[in-house]
């Protein structure tokens, strides 16, 4: 090598890990362990007697599970790859995953929530024993209840879709109680709010009613109107929605659904545009939920676990999920004696850890802090929204000229017609640049869709960084689009086509299913 | 190994646009077109398709019919085509491409990329196409049918995925048609003509985070199970055309008529293929619905391809005549535009205008406005 090395270039020369590990069952070697398991004392046996013949039958395997056998070493080795064969939050610059605030997560709160006097502790050990942590759950209500404006807060679902269901469970209890369970059988929604809302609503049992937005991007308010019955349980409803658009009659809609004796749940999994400037109770809610995952820094763990917070007015208290910390002078307790409670939606109390992460992060920030961190991530949103659109073939429907909110859905309708390239290929180049790149919820209603949320975390450098990548994937989509279409080439595994993965009899959700659907016939 | 693709052209599609004859069908018009100095611009379209193909696919076996009928535009693109049909004349009609589609078919074609119009695609959907699924180039003057790709490089991409995979799952859409001498007079009656199968993407229309409904079929399927799951016993029920509703047909067990108005009750035929002679005999002094999908991309409900579901017929039913079924997809595909009535019975129509509850699976409706195009200044 010489000195000086060279200065970067603007595009980063990324290549992600290749390790072409095996499948870890493929792995297996009979016999090899990882510990051996000490045998039980003679002592011990002969006080205690044949545990595994104490189990009922029906509790009892026929044949030991077909676990892979292997050394800690081999383990070890096996995860770590697999860890590098990806690109985690802590690696890329993580704004392509618009809806899911990937925003950064303090490491002191993981130092936080691995001290033994927390990781320790146990969900039954009696309540004289806990009191600290209790009075952190209790606290991070109280907070939470000042920023949603609501009466009372439940931190026991764990996750967005959790928090959502205990949403419509509660409609649908304080319906019952009122005598109005039958009458009530629509839900409202609308077709950018997140589809949780719409699949919720079904698992209840509800006829869900799906609205359209107007010319402008907004809820049709004409159709939320003429959809309006006796018949409706409730609205569920996001705002801003996915499209980064804020409604500013959304009281009007709370209003009308009031007017026909339905309640309105406000979708705030991802509320942060608006912290410390909007409140669910000003619009009128009766019910809203925040995920902590999103909005308050706790990390998304790929599918868990989250946590949500559920907040309600007065007239839904009683059916929050629980049980529910109380406060009696300087003692906190749990409140298990609830009639009307929808009941448990999670076990215990919650994902402990990530109210503690949460409370850590609202703790650092203060009031001040969290309504700072809502403005930079709008502004830069905005940022990243004018540079996008300088893209030749990108495009933001709806709203036209108009700012957003926290996020933005954008389309490359114009590239893919001049181009043939989708979407989805240039969230695969995207990643030969080292960067993470998604494109809507279901269903498409933005064609070619892609959704960017730069949060509050990133630097003007790194959204630069971020728009110069798909600037550079455009133009290539225009001049070389063989690159971009059998992309990706820096990446862990080469291109892929989706077919089996879109075909019930092909798919392979499990090692199990795998062999099943593919191998069977080797094994008679 | 590798599906053959066959291509067609039409040579003269697209030359009355830019003459602003509103259309090309027909030897006069397009002989007006050329007077007045217009030239098709479907060679150079398809060109820009089969290049792609040839890109993304070298040496991809392409199948097509002699000279410019897509001989021309797979040289001009680089391919080296094989040809399985020629025209009797130099100057072709739509006679040739329904009879280059067929011989494209009976050669081996599993996916023929037609370069036309409205026109086109109906002269290809009157081949013998068996299996054989096509897509349109966009690069006609009309395009109300739902078989075209976006652009030109679009039906390329799609047509080159489909020979990398080999296996594609596929849609019915359906053809629409125009009459020209109507547009030229301000009208635009589309009628629907007939169902072609086209290839579709599945993860690229749909969000893969979607835990149902994950391709256009499943959804086709979940909007007529929502149909079947509002049916009530002894009512009758006039299944209205289209893919959507066929699918009704074919969940409760009978034969449909894609293009015609079949007649259901108890989940059993009463009359296919019914006139509206027949329907209004059928309705009388019974509790009857009409079932009807969105037709074609100007959203029309009532009006188009269903006529025997008439005024008459829909005033005999009485109040809440329709039992409307879409998917979310076919809702969105309309970019915001109404869904439009348009009876022949002015007042009939107004009753319709405002919102209809749209059926896109069970237990689930999407609520999307009606316009009356025709009531106007009647009320």
């Amino acid at each position: 090598m010489s000195l000086p090395i060279a200065p970067k270039p603007p595009l980063r020369r990324f290549h992600e890990a290749r390790w072409d590990e095996p499948i870890i069952f493929e792995l297996s070697t009979p016999g090899e362990r990882g510990v051996l398991v000490s045998r039980t004392e003679s002592d011990v046996r002969s006080t205690v007697g044949d545990v595994v013949d104490a189990l009922p039958h029906t509790l009892r395997r026929e044949t030991p599970p077909a676990l892979p056998e292997m050394g800690q070493m081999r383990v070890l080795k096996h995860y770590l790859r697999l860890s590098q064969e990806n690109l985690g939050a802590d690696l890329n610059v993580d704004i392509g995953q618009g809806t899911c605030t990937m925003k950064y997560s303090p490491k002191v709160n993981e130092a936080i929530v691995r001290t033994p006097l927390l990781a320790d502790l146990h969900p039954l050990q009696s309540e004289a024993t806990v009191q600290g942590i209790l009075e952190i759950i209790w606290t991070t209500e109280q907070m939470l209840a000042e920023i949603s404006g609501m009466d009372r807060v439940s931190l026991q679902t764990g996750g967005g879709s959790s928090a959502i269901w205990a949403n419509i469970a509660m409609i649908r209890a304080y319906h019952e109680a009122a005598g109005e369970g039958d009458q009530r059988s629509e839900v409202i929604t609308t077709i950018f709010s997140h589809p949780s809302n719409a699949a919720t609503a079904k698992a209840a049992g509800y006829n869900v009613v799906t609205l359209y937005p107007d010319a402008d991007g907004y809820p049709d308010i004409e159709a939320f109107t003429a959809a309006l019955s006796s018949r409706t349980a409730a609205l569920m409803i996001t705002n801003p929605e996915d499209t980064g658009i804020y409604n500013p009659r959304i009281a009007e809609f709370v209003d009308l659904a009031h007017s026909v004796g339905a309640l309105a749940a406000y979708d705030q999994a991802n509320a942060n545009g608006i912290l410390g400037i909007t409140r669910a109770k000003e619009a009128g809610f009766d019910t809203c939920h925040f995920n902590l995952h999103k909005t308050f820094s706790t990390p998304h763990g790929s599918g868990g676990p989250g946590a949500g917070a559920t907040a309600v007015s007065d007239k839904l208290v009683p059916f929050l999920p629980g049980p529910l910390v109380e406060r009696d002078g300087d003692r906190y307790f749990l409140d298990s004696d609830r009639p009307e409670s929808i009941g448990k939606v999670a076990p215990f109390y919650g994902v402990v850890p990530n109210i503690v992460r949460a409370y850590a992060w609202m703790r650092s920030l203060g009031a001040e802090g969290l309504r700072e961190a809502a403005e930079i991530a709008v502004l830069n949103n905005n940022y990243l929204m004018k540079r996008i659109l300088e893209i030749p073939g990108a495009g933001a429907p709806y709203a036209s000229g108009r700012r957003r909110i926290e996020q933005v859905r954008y389309s490359w309708q114009d590239l893919y017609e001049e181009t043939g390239i989708t979407s989805e290929e240039i969230g695969v180049r995207a990643t030969d640049f080292g960067v993470h790149y998604w494109t809507s919820h279901h269903p498409f209603v933005v064609p070619q869709p892609f959704t960017l949320e730069p949060t509050e975390s990133y630097s003007k450098s790194e959204i630069d960084e971020y728009v110069g990548i798909l600037a550079e994937v455009a133009r290539e989509a225009r001049e070389t689009p063989e690159v971009v279409r059998t992309a990706p080439h820096r990446q862990t595994v080469h291109h892929i086509h989706h077919d089996d993965l879109d075909d019930p009899d092909r798919w392979a959700p499990s090692w199990r299913a795998y062999q099943r659907k593919y191998f069977a016939g080797d094994d008679g | 190994m590798t599906p053959s693709i066959g291509v067609i052209v039409n040579p003269v599609a697209g030359v009355g646009g830019p003459a602003g004859l509103k259309g090309s069908d027909g030897a006069e018009i397009q002989a007006a077109a050329i007077t007045r100095g217009s030239s098709a611009r479907a060679e150079g379209r398809a060109a820009d398709a089969l290049a792609l193909i040839g890109r993304m696919r070298p040496g991809a076996h392409v199948l097509t019919a002699a000279d410019s009928m897509g001989e021309d535009a797979s040289r001009a693109a680089g391919l080296t085509p094989d040809i399985v049909y020629r025209p009797a004349a130099a100057e072709t009609s739509g006679r040739d491409t329904t009879a280059a589609a067929t011989a494209l078919a009976h050669a081996g074609a599993r996916l023929i990329l037609f370069a036309g119009g409205d026109g086109t695609a109906r002269d290809v959907c009157d081949a013998l196409l068996g299996d054989t699924a096509v897509l349109g180039v966009p690069a006609g003057v009309k395009m109300y049918s739902g078989c075209f790709a976006v652009s030109p490089v679009a039906a390329g991409a799609v047509a080159a995925s489909w020979m990398t995979r080999g296996k594609h799952p596929v849609a019915e859409v359906e053809v629409l048609d125009v009459d020209e001498e109507q547009i030229r007079h301000g009208r635009v009656d589309p009628t629907l003509y007939g169902m072609v199968r086209i290839p579709i993407e599945p993860g690229r229309t749909q969000a893969r985070k979607s835990p149902t409904g994950a391709s256009q079929l499943g959804a086709v399927r979940s909007a007529a199970a929502g149909v079947v799951e509002r049916m009530r016993p002894g009512v009758t029920y006039l299944l209205g055309p289209g893919g959507t509703i066929s699918e009704v047909a074919t969940l409760l067990g009978v034969e449909g008529t894609p293009l015609g108005v079949d007649v259901v009750r108890d989940g059993a035929l009463v009359l296919a293929d019914a006139s509206e002679r027949e329907l209004l005999a059928l309705v009388d002094g019974r509790v009857a619905r009409a079932v009807l999908t969105v037709i074609g991309g100007q959203g029309f409900l009532l009006g188009r391809g269903n006529q025997q579901i008439s005024a008459a017929v829909l005033e005999k039913i009485g109040d809440d005549p329709l039992i409307v079924v879409a998917t979310e997809e076919k809702l969105i595909d309309l970019g915001g535009r109404p869904l439009l009535v348009d009876t022949g019975d002015p007042d009939l129509d107004m009753r319709f205008e405002g919102y209809a509850k749209v059926v896109t699976g069970t237990r689930t409706t999407s609520l999307y406005p009606v316009l009356a195009p025709e009531s106007k200044g009647t009320s």
